[in-house]
Formats: C-alpha cells, sequence, structure tokens
C-alpha cells in the first residue's frame, strides 16, 4: 500500500506543478479536446504544453509500455492517476484515434517495429489518424469494401473511396482497409495498412450533416501510395483487425447512453411543474421519462456488472454484446425525450438565446448513433446468431 | 461491492436448480392443479427445502437461519420462477419472515423466525382489500378491548392461505385509510375464532386465498412492533419481498425465453427453420437484451438490500417494474413463438405467462412501481 500512497502523494504534487491552471476548467466545446496533430486545433495555447508535460511522463497513455510512449502503469496507478487529476478538475491532456482505436490493434497486431514507429508519436500527439472503413457500398456489409490495394514490390497503390471518415480532413494518417486480394469470399483478401494523408493521390471533401457539423468525410484514393513496412499483421488478414477494432469502436460508442449528471425528470418539472401530490403536471412525458430512466438506470447496472464480471476473472460476457445496440437506442431516447420537454427553445437552430441550436444538434447527431459502427440492425443480427445460436436465412 | 456471484452463491444456485429442477417442477405444478391438492405444494418437498436450510437463507443466524442474506435467497427465488415450483418461499420465507423481522420485537421474532425457518411454521401476509395493492387504503379496523385487539374485515390475495398455520393482518388502528399513521401489524391464527379463509384460486394455480375477519379477538401480545407505527417497517418489507418477486420473474422469463429458443431451432415451416427468419431473430435479440438488463437490475438491488443501501426503495421498484415490463413482454412473446401449441393446455409454456401475471401484479404492478419510481427520482 505504502508504494501507492507514495505514487499518489508524488502525482499530487507533479500535477499541482505543472498542470496549467487553464487546463484544469471543465471542457465545453469540442474545440477544448485536444487530439494533436501537426497543424492542431487549439482553443487555448496551454493545451499544447500540458500535452508535452504529460507526454514526458508517459501519462497522456498511461497504460501503454514505457516503450512506446505510455508508462506502463497498472490499473491500480492508473485509477489513482485519474482519481488526482479530477481532485484539480484537470482536463485529459490529449484524446484521439490513435489511442482509443490504432493504438490497441497496433499493441494486439502490430510488428515490434511498427509499434516502435507509430506509438510514441501516439503518446505525445503528433499524428492525428483517422480511420478509413466505410465505403459507398460497404456500410453494415463491411466486408464487400472495394478500395484496391496492388503490390508494387516495396509499396501497395491505393485507388478508390472511403465515406464516413472521421475527421478525414484534421488527419495526418489513416488506418485503411483495402482489398488486396479478390479472388476469394469477400471476408478474405482485405488487409490493414497505413499511410500518410499528406500526399498528392488523397483528397478530402467534409460531409455536412443533419445536424449542421461535418465531422466525417468523403476521402478519395488516386493512386495512392502506402509503404509495406506498414501493412499491419499478413496481407489478406485485415478482417480480424477490422473486427477487433469494430468491438473497440463499439464500447465507445455504447456509452454515449450513459445517464446524463441531471435527469431529464427534474428538467421536465422545471418546464411543465407538478400536480397536487408533487408529480410531474404532465402523466404521459412523466411516464415516458419514467421508463427512459428506469432503462437508464438498469443499463448503467450492466455496464457495472460486465465490468466486475471481466475484473472477477469471467471474461467478457455474453451481456457485452448488447451494449451498442441498447446505449445508442437509450441515448436517441434521452434526445427525443429533451426536445419534448425543451419545445421550442430545443427546436432552436442559431443564435445565443438557443445556445447555438445545442439541444436540436444533439438530438440530430444521436440519430446516427445507431448507424455509425454497425447499425442497431446488424448488433442484433450478431446477438441471434453468434450469442442466441440461430441459423443463417 | 462488485456486481458479481461470489462462490458460495454459485453453489447455491446450482444446488436449487438441481433439485427444484428434478423435485418441484411445471409437471408437479400441473399435478397439484388436476388433483385439487388442498395445499398446492407438496409437503415432502418443503420438508427437504427446509431440511437444506433455504427457509432460513435470509433470517439471522440468531434466529435460527442461516444469516447468508437475500441475495442468496433470491438466487433460490429465481430458480424457483423456472421451474414455477410451487412453495410456501414466497409466502412465508420471503414475505412475511420478513415483516416479522422488521417489525417484531425481539421476543417475536424468537417466538416465529426459528420456526418458519425449520420450515415448521407457515406464516402468510394479509395486506390487499381492493383490487389493486394499494398498502396505505387499509381499512381493515382492530379497536382497542381490555386484553387486546377486535379485528373486523376482509382481505384478499393472501398467498397459500389454505395452508397458513398463522396470518399477519395489516390493519387500520388509527388514522384514515390513505394515512401512513394508524397502520398495525397483528399476528392472527388460522384457527381464530371469527376467521373464515376462503381459497380463491387464481390463473397460477398456486392457492391464493381471501380472509374474512369478523369479530376476531387478538391478544395483545399479537401485536407486531408498535400499535399504529407499523408504516415503515412494512414498508421496506414490501420492498424486499419485490425484489425477491423480481428475482422469481427473472426465473420465469429467462426459462420462458430458453425454452422459446429452443423451439425456434426446432420448429420448421416453409422448409426451413423458423429461427432463421430475422423478424423472429430480432425479437429474440430484443428479448435477450431485455433479460440480461433484468439480470443486473435484480442483482443490485438484492445486494443494496444485504448491503443496507439507503437506495433499497428506489432500486425495488425499479427492479419491479423493470421485471414486469419484460415478464410481461417474454411471456407473451413466448406464447406468439409458439404459435397454436403454445395455445394449448398441454404444452407447458402457458404456466409460465400464468404464473407470472399473478408475481406481477402481488403487492403492486408495473404501473404502481413505474410511478413511485418516479416519485421517488424526484418527479
Amino acid at each position: 500500500m505504502t508504494e501507492l500512497e507514495d505514487f499518489r502523494r508524488e502525482t499530487r504534487d507533479w500535477l499541482e506543478e505543472n498542470c496549467p491552471q487553464s487546463m484544469r476548467s471543465p471542457v465545453e466545446s469540442f474545440e477544448d479536446i485536444y487530439n494533436g496533430g501537426r497543424n492542431p486545433e487549439i482553443s487555448h495555447p496551454d493545451q499544447v504544453v500540458w500535452c508535452e508535460r504529460m507526454a514526458t511522463r508517459g501519462w497522456t497513455v498511461p497504460h501503454w509500455p514505457e516503450a512506446y510512449g505510455g508508462a506502463g502503469l497498472d490499473r491500480d496507478h492508473v485509477k489513482i492517476l485519474h482519481e488526482e487529476m479530477a481532485q484539480i478538475g484537470a482536463r485529459r491532456a490529449l484524446d484521439s484515434f490513435g489511442i482509443s482505436m490504432l493504438g490497441p490493434a497496433l499493441l494486439k497486431f502490430g510488428s515490434e517495429e511498427q509499434k516502435l514507429e507509430h506509438l510514441p508519436k501516439i503518446c505525445r500527439g503528433e499524428i492525428r489518424w483517422c480511420q478509413g472503413y466505410s465505403e459507398p457500398n460497404a456500410g453494415s456489409d463491411l466486408a464487400s469494401l472495394a478500395t484496391r490495394a496492388e503490390d508494387q514490390g516495396d509499396h501497395y497503390l491505393i485507388n478508390g473511396q472511403k465515406v464516413w471518415t472521421s475527421y478525414a480532413d484534421k488527419a495526418d494518417w489513416i488506418f485503411c482497409l483495402v482489398r488486396t486480394d479478390n479472388s476469394g469470399s469477400k471476408h478474405e483478401g482485405i488487409s490493414f495498412v497505413l499511410f500518410d494523408m499528406d500526399q498528392p493521390g488523397v483528397a478530402v471533401k467534409p460531409i455536412r450533416l443533419i445536424s449542421g457539423s461535418s465531422p466525417f468525410c468523403e476521402t478519395f484514393f488516386d493512386n495512392a501510395i502506402a509503404d509495406k513496412k506498414n501493412l499491419v499483421g499478413e496481407e489478406g488478414n485485415g478482417w480480424t483487425i477490422a473486427k477487433y477494432l469494430l468491438t473497440h469502436e463499439r464500447e465507445m460508442i455504447s456509452g454515449f447512453g450513459a445517464a446524463p449528471s441531471k435527469s431529464v425528470g427534474l428538467a421536465a418539472l422545471e418546464a411543465f411543474g407538478d400536480d397536487p401530490t408533487g408529480r410531474l403536471a404532465n402523466g404521459v412525458l412523466r411516464q415516458s421519462i419514467a421508463q427512459y430512466q428506469l432503462d437508464a438506470l438498469v443499463f448503467g447496472a450492466t455496464m457495472t456488472r460486465v465490468g466486475d464480471e471481466a475484473k472477477a476473472g469471467h471474461g467478457l460476457g455474453a451481456a457485452s454484446s448488447i451494449f451498442k445496440y441498447y446505449g445508442t437506442e437509450l441515448n436517441k431516447r434521452r434526445n427525443e425525450l429533451n426536445l419534448a420537454v425543451g419545445g421550442e427553445a430545443a427546436l432552436g437552430w442559431e443564435g445565443e438565446a438557443c445556445h447555438g441550436g445545442a439541444v436540436a444538434r444533439d438530438w440530430l447527431r444521436s440519430k446516427g448513433n445507431s448507424i455509425e459502427g454497425g447499425t442497431s440492425e446488424v448488433q442484433l443480427n450478431i446477438i441471434a446468431k453468434r450469442v442466441l445460436g440461430l441459423p443463417d436465412a | 461491492m462488485a456486481l458479481v456471484l461470489n462462490e458460495e452463491q454459485v453453489m447455491l444456485r446450482d444446488a436449487a436448480a438441481g433439485f427444484l429442477g428434478q423435485k418441484a417442477t411445471v409437471a408437479h405444478l400441473r399435478k397439484l392443479r388436476d388433483t385439487a391438492a388442498p395445499e398446492c405444494f407438496d409437503a415432502g418437498v418443503w420438508r427437504e427445502i427446509a431440511d437444506m436450510g433455504w427457509a432460513g437463507i435470509a433470517i439471522p443466524e440468531e434466529y435460527g437461519g442461516l444469516g447468508y442474506g437475500y441475495t442468496g435467497l433470491g438466487l433460490v427465488l429465481e430458480q424457483a420462477g423456472r421451474h414455477l415450483s410451487a412453495s410456501p418461499l414466497q409466502s412465508s420465507v420471503l414475505v412475511a419472515a420478513t415483516v416479522i423481522l422488521e417489525l417484531g420485537s425481539a421476543a417475536q421474532k424468537s417466538e416465529w423466525l426459528p420456526r418458519i425457518a425449520a420450515g415448521s411454521a407457515l406464516a402468510s401476509l394479509a395486506l390487499q382489500e381492493g383490487r389493486h395493492h394499494a398498502p396505505l387504503a387499509t381499512k381493515l379496523s382492530a379497536t382497542r378491548e381490555k386484553e387486546g385487539y377486535r379485528l373486523e374485515g376482509n382481505k384478499v390475495l393472501v398467498l397459500d392461505a389454505a395452508t397458513a398455520d398463522t396470518f399477519i393482518v395489516i390493519a387500520r388502528t388509527g388514522g384514515e385509510p390513505g394515512d401512513r399513521d394508524g397502520l398495525s401489524a397483528f399476528l392472527v391464527d388460522a384457527d381464530a375464532a371469527g376467521l373464515a379463509v376462503e381459497r380463491r384460486d387464481l390463473v397460477d394455480s398456486r392457492g391464493m386465498g381471501a380472509l374474512a375477519l369478523s369479530n376476531v379477538l387478538v391478544p395483545q401480545g399479537n401485536l407486531l412492533g408498535t400499535e399504529g407505527e407499523a408504516w415503515a417497517g412494512l414498508e421496506r418489507a414490501l420492498d424486499i419481498a419485490n425484489i425477491g418477486l423480481a428475482a422469481e420473474l427473472l426465473g420465469i422469463a429467462c426459462e420462458a425465453f430458453e425454452r422459446t429458443l429452443g423451439y425456434l431451432q426446432e420448429r420448421k415451416q416453409f422448409g426451413r427453420v423458423i429461427g432463421s427468419f430475422q423478424g423472429l431473430q430480432h425479437r429474440a435479440a430484443q428479448l435477450f437484451a431485455e433479460l440480461e438488463l433484468s439480470r443486473s437490475v435484480v442483482l443490485q438491488a438484492l445486494q443494496a438490500v444485504d448491503a443496507g443501501d439507503d437506495r433499497v426503495a428506489l432500486l425495488a421498484s425499479a427492479a419491479k417494474a423493470k421485471l414486469c415490463e419484460v415478464a410481461e413482454r417474454t411471456t407473451n412473446e413466448s406464447i406468439q413463438m409458439h404459435g397454436g401449441i403454445g395455445m394449448t393446455d398441454e404444452h407447458e409454456i402457458g404456466f409460465f405467462i400464468k404464473r407470472a401475471r399473478v408475481a406481477q401484479h402481488c403487492f403492486g404492478d408495473y404501473n404502481y412501481h413505474l410511478d413511485r419510481f418516479a416519485c421517488l427520482s424526484g418527479f
């Protein structure tokens, strides 16, 4: 225990000395989240300073091995670091697809050389990554992807198009699923390659969403070049890595359904008032909110249970297969209720009075949660076939 | 506390599954129903259950129980739900013993709990008077007499009424229907003069009954706890009762689902098994998701009781409301997916929908508990 206590004290002192005051306030907008990269978008210059300082200690990704830019901390130490950061309200220094998605894939499937080349740059926030998965004709049916990679000896020549590439217009490198072989079944012949976006063969066009923002892009490859040393895993074995990463992505998206700090029920009480028994005056709305809050509570208990089972060494149980499906459907319900509670103000699109249409834009954006990373329908197919063992049609 | 079962609890669950799956099954319930057995459960099986200690799982060791807590009892009730095992586990062990534990004096607990734990005494709570669960609406009156109280009124939905040795009758000693103050609990012997016990079978064939109390005299010593102050303890006991019923409903729903899943994999139409149709696959997957969520809230509520968590009331209504919803949906889908065979009495799937609806109704249904959940959530 003493070692942990020492670590806590050292951590506290270091954070106190090194975390800029400006980084000790809650994140208020997307711009406050630091993603790093060659041309980082920042809302405050201290974001760069804070990231550099944390990266020096390996604390931007503390659980990764030291050799790859992390600090090699175990679960207990990471917990202490996060607790001490929370104590002073310190923001995460760096958040990126490199950390949440490519990193875990490289750690599992990458060569030593690839890990040493790419992971430290992720930890230091030097390179920002995007994910090249979906294509115009390969959405739910991802394995029908057609972007070709031709073998040119020491490199691949890549031609085709990706779509729904998150932040492709801001990313430096892409991890991309390409077809290296057409002869076998559609799941075979897919490869997982990494390449620089800053080259003549790559063009990017943002897609404007119904929510007004453009987090996604169309990405075009016209004789783009990927060095062969950046093929991850074996050629033709990319589907295994893709599936592994999708699991990660789904866990991330399902977290959107977690209960917010202020309950919808109490917000509704402010809008509609209560009846003489103290109940929300609009009985129909009250029932919908109660159903939502009940399911949010029960979903939270399930996340806890599955986490506890994993810690107890039972592995990820069958319950985890429902997270993506249920979490995103729950988030859509919450956003519909926010709209109902907010009324006219929630439908606002521009201007101060409605905070720039924040409620409406979140509501519209939430519709994508049950589409991206595997639609709800695909998730139900997966549960039916892989968990329940029901046969193919 | 981690939301996982410990080794002891896993052993208990497996033991309950093994025993009840052999000795107290749907086939046994059917036989009890068809022979119109007066006791509504097999006395020999009950003896064995008590000998294994399950009647005293949640009763503290100082009162002759095992002191395993309600999480342990919940695991046994879940298995009882899976097999629709007929026994006084709900009436006497889950509900009556808990009311005595909450309200009784040390002497009353010492007198009753060891006998309930041993299975030799059977008690049952007599609470509901109208068509719906409305505990504060209690009208049955208890008037103070020289040597005790005189009880007058009617009760319905008394579990295992025909076999109970004693009833815990909730009565009004003061206040008006709707008031929290003025509620009292009395132990009334099944053979007390002026008490008429009428068997009223419900759809689940589990021996429900109604009580008519006319000039029933009960001695002072039979008052549980303090006159007029039963509500707080009764409410806590009802929370625990509802969490236990939620555990039973979880077992019912899981079993109905698994049987239905089996049917989807064997029944053929249009030249292939019907489980290959996406229209059925998605509904099955959604039920699976709901059952996984249900399992979490039941375990969380059971652990909250044992930990003395101050969220027990909220979690009790959450667990009961959720399990009412999920058990209703699952048993309805079970009948629908079984098709014509599911409508026959010969097939066992119909027994699950029947017991589910009675367990849902007891001590507050979905509507009651979703409303209470909202109230406890502040709106």
